[in-house]
């Protein structure tokens, strides 16, 4: 039985009627049209589906719509602030972290959370904390190199002020 | 089908099937859903390779052909607009491995242009000039120099253009930052105002010039260069649009319903569940069932509502586990005795292994994905394959269509690895979007992708090769079964030499993959020269160099021994660590691995803890790119090196998810040291295959060192059954 939701996407409060069951990644994809958001296995293998809720990483191909109720949910399409893109996504533009690209939005988001936990993670922790993520291109070095530049950009950006992306 | 036997010693059979890309064979799904015949014929498991078939084969029919016919005018290749816009066209495709930013530098380079200028549009049937399979590292050494040859064909129209404006002599005039410049009287001419003239646009209709005059190396100013992705930013911000992302006004999301095993036929089904249901469209075309629905959500309930009144007549399917007897039992014609018998009643010592390489499956982070529209008899299909003019002959023969009715567009798609050079899920949405009367996005699921896209085929291979009594070699014997020619030639100076490659009935539907056959049988002849260098008591690299006269390949085996520290690290005896070396050549590219690893003292795992990889593909192009795609050759190479291996039992395949398939992940990444040897003296060689080709047996070497016990198989750390220890 369908029922209605309501949450905000990427600062937007958006309404769906929809079954509650229903996988958040498809209601962002199909009913939403933000298609940032990757399907990559269905089973919060591969971590392409990322989404931040409430600053959360979170799988969103399990998680089921009713979980999102009430939510604050950020997509990639989100995290730039209009022409003026997050560092992160800088840092991965910079350091060409990324081959197909496929996995990227779900990678960035998942480095978003990581920064916001531990701004100055070493290779270890990085290794440790993005484990969820797949790359079948196998680009890993360069997106370790991407969470060092970010990390060294928004070190920089908060020591002079400016941390409007937390 | 007919069986074809390749006697990799008649040297006329093997040129002629590296060139028409013999390893970039597939098993299509022979999808008809023609009156004449209804339903699918699959050749699934046939064992068939296209291009040395004696049999006109579909991809040779009409377009797709693996090289690709190319532009045959200037403007096929290069559309220059009055407002100073420049479009370069190519039939080539983005997976990833970078061909969008290496062809814009092509082009940009023979148009004296900025690479900002450049708009490259690719892959899309209806525009762009067919330029073959994008495969078989064939983008570097002929896509580049064709896009050259068309750029450079529009410069010296625009040079020759401004020579008659201005009435001056050829060779008069010179072009830079995209213009033509007449340095004594400084007057200039631009693109735009060529394709602003009447006649200007008719220069461009011309066929392209064979003796074009390319920019010599010494003066390249953006090809060398590093280049990022041309639309990199569309891709950290999400606003690219993947396949699977196309959306069409009024679309349907569609499911088709898969036999529960290989082989399985479909022998009834209850359509009624799902017709009850609410916007839904349900079709079956003999064994062909599907739905389309609203969302993908509703489409899964309604197949589910399906799929359970389907019944099915199951066929016998070998297992896994008893897999390479029963390659060994079906090798066509039978194993081939070893046609040195003098050579091995005359030697010091003789040497016979066997060495397996299990079924992979490519995984690409997007799975297959595909939109179809029809309009007018028209239909239009967006998908990701390597494949696009191939993929509309695939499309046209399944709905006997003249192939000027279908148009094949190619988004940038996420990640091929050889796995996408068919267009099965875009026939699939055209019979869905047939049915349903609007356009249908069909978006294979993760296990569908493991269980019914092509696998990269398994390998049994058998080596023997004899010594004389100063431990040099003086025959080589070595047959390949199941998976393909490639670098099955040893580079070694061997004496009497043949390597043999031989079909079998596979299993499973097998078909290209990054480099394909070339890492079995790298792995194999890799792996048996360090059991004859133990077995002489010699060290691998001092064995290898001994009989190797091939100046690029000793550059890159020496330069990553070098740099690896092979003497030093060779001589350390600490318990479970050890270092491996090997080498190869593939496609006109070299590359050699070390690795050090540290096996855990029950066998049963091992940390691969540093590798150094050198490779020389010629000049180097693009350094950052390729310095991605020989880093990540190295890092998936480990998977099929260590643990990815299919298992099937009763036609089912038990590990179709990324939770049982294990592929490489952060914490699998070793210490990486990767160089490059530049020689721009030479002819450019593509990158993205042979980078990962050394990496399994350097860890298969390691291993043996740092335990004694060698693992014959890929993957090393597969299931039991498959290891042979000796």
């Amino acid at each position: 039985m369908d029922k209605t939701f309501s949450f905000t996407v990427n600062g937007q409060a958006r309404t769906v009627t929809t079954d509650p069951e229903r996988p958040l990644l498809q209601v962002l994809r199909e009913d939403l049209q933000l298609t940032g958001t990757k399907y990559g296995c269905g089973e919060g293998q591969c971590h392409a589906c990322t989404v931040l809720i409430n600053g959360k990483s979170t799988p969103s191909c399990i998680t089921p719509v009713r979980n999102a109720d009430g939510q604050s949910i950020l997509t990639i399409e989100g995290l730039a602030q209009g022409e003026r893109l997050h560092p992160v996504q800088e840092a991965f533009l910079a350091e060409g972290a990324f081959q197909c690209g496929y996995c990227t939005p779900g990678m960035i988001l998942g480095v978003v959370e990581m920064l916001a936990q531990s701004p100055k993670p070493d290779d270890l922790e990085i290794r440790s904390r993005l484990q969820g993520h797949l790359c079948r291109c196998c680009n890993y070095p360069k997106i370790i190199n991407a969470v060092h530049h970010a990390a060294a950009q928004t070190e920089g950006a908060n020591a002079n002020g400016d941390n409007h992306h937390e | 089908m007919p069986m074809e036997i390749i006697t990799m010693n008649d040297h006329s059979l093997r040129h002629e099937a590296a060139s028409a890309g013999e390893e970039e064979s597939v098993d299509s799904v022979g999808y008809d859903f023609g009156l004449s015949r209804r339903g699918f014929v699959k050749v699934l498991g046939a064992g068939l390779l296209v291009a040395v078939s004696p049999m006109p084969a579909p991809a040779q029919r009409g377009g797709g052909r693996f090289g690709g016919q190319g532009a045959r005018t200037i403007s096929a290749r290069i559309h220059l607009g009055k407002d100073g816009t420049i479009t370069v066209l190519t039939g080539k495709v983005e997976a990833g491995q970078g061909a969008r930013a290496e062809l814009t530098q092509a082009a940009a380079e023979e148009l004296r242009v900025p690479l900002s200028r450049i708009q490259l549009l690719m892959s899309d049937t209806g525009l762009v000039p067919d330029d073959g399979v994008t495969a078989g590292s064939g983008s570097t050494p002929r896509t580049v120099p064709a896009v050259r040859r068309g750029a450079a064909a529009a410069r010296q129209a625009l040079a020759d253009f401004a020579c008659r404006q201005w009435g001056v002599e050829p060779g008069a005039v010179e072009v830079r930052d995209g213009q033509a410049v007449h340095g004594p009287t400084q007057r200039a001419l631009s693109y735009a105002d060529l394709a602003a003239t009447q006649d200007g646009p008719k220069s461009l209709e011309q066929p392209i010039p064979s003796d074009v005059v390319f920019t010599p190396v010494k003066q390249w100013k953006v090809l060398g260069t590093p280049t990022p992705r041309p639309n990199g930013r569309d891709i950290v911000t999400g606003a690219h649009k993947y396949p699977s992302d196309i959306h069409r006004p009024g679309m349907f999301y569609g499911k088709v319903l898969r036999a529960p095993a290989y082989g399985a036929k479909l022998t009834a089904i209850d359509l009624g569940p799902a017709k009850a249901m609410k916007d839904v469209a349900v079709l079956r075309d003999d064994e062909f069932v599907g739905v389309a629905a609203p969302t993908t959500f509703q489409a899964e309930q309604a197949l589910a509502a399906i799929a359970g009144t389907a019944q099915w007549e199951h066929a016998p399917h070998p297992s896994s586990k008893e897999l390479f007897a029963h390659l060994a039992k079906t090798a066509h014609g039978g194993l081939p005795a070893n046609p040195f018998q003098e050579e091995l009643a005359q030697a010091k010592q003789v040497l016979r292994q066997t060495y397996q390489v299990a079924y992979i499956q490519h995984a690409p982070m997007e799975p297959r994905a595909a939109v179809a529209e029809w309009s007018e008899g028209k239909l239009t299909v967006w998908t990701g394959t390597q494949n696009p003019f191939g993929c509309r002959s695939e499309l046209a023969r399944a709905f006997h269509l003249p192939e000027d009715r279908v148009r094949v567009i190619v988004p940038d798609f996420g990640g091929g690895f050889g796995g996408k050079h068919t267009g099965e899920a875009g026939v699939e949405a055209a019979r869905l979007a047939q049915a349903a009367g609007r356009p249908v996005s069909l978006r294979w699921t993760r296990t569908e992708e493991f269980t019914w896209a092509y696998f990269r085929p398994a390998a049994l291979i058998v080596i023997e090769a004899s010594l004389d009594g100063q431990g040099a070699l003086t025959s080589w014997h070595c047959v390949n079964v199941n998976s393909g020619g490639s670098a099955l030639d040893t580079p070694y100076r061997a004496g009497k030499n043949r390597g043999q490659f031989i079909n079998a009935d596979a299993p499973l539907r097998h078909g290209s993959y990054r480099a394909l056959a070339a890492t079995a049988n790298n792995f194999a002849r890799e792996s048996f020269m360090d059991e004859l260098a133990a077995a002489g008591g010699l060290d691998p690299l001092q064995f290898r160099l001994a009989h190797l006269e091939n100046p690029r390949l000793r550059a890159v085996l020496e330069a990553a021994a070098a740099r690896f520290g092979w003497q030093q690290a060779a001589a350390n005896k600490t318990p479970n660590v050890g270092v491996g070396l090997a080498c190869g050549t593939e496609k006109g590219s070299y590359v050699a691995a070390c690795a050090e690893i540290e096996a855990d003292p029950s066998g049963n795992s091992l940390v691969v803890r540093r590798v150094t990889q050198v490779f020389e593909c010629g000049p180097v192009l693009n350094p950052v790119n390729l310095a991605s795609q020989v880093a990540g050759a190295v890092i998936m190479g480990l998977g099929g090196a260590l643990r990815e291996e299919m298992r099937f039992e009763n036609g089912e395949i038990r590990n179709a998810t990324f939770r049982k398939y294990l592929v490489p992940r952060f914490q699998d990444i070793p210490q990486l040291d990767v160089h490059f040897l530049n020689r721009p003296d030479l002819d450019p060689a593509g990158a993205g295959e042979t980078p990962i080709i050394a990496i399994a047996p350097a860890v298969a070497n390691a291993l043996f060192r740092a335990t004694g016990k060698r693992v014959r198989a890929m993957p090393l750390m597969g299931q039991p059954a498959a290891r042979e220890e000796g």
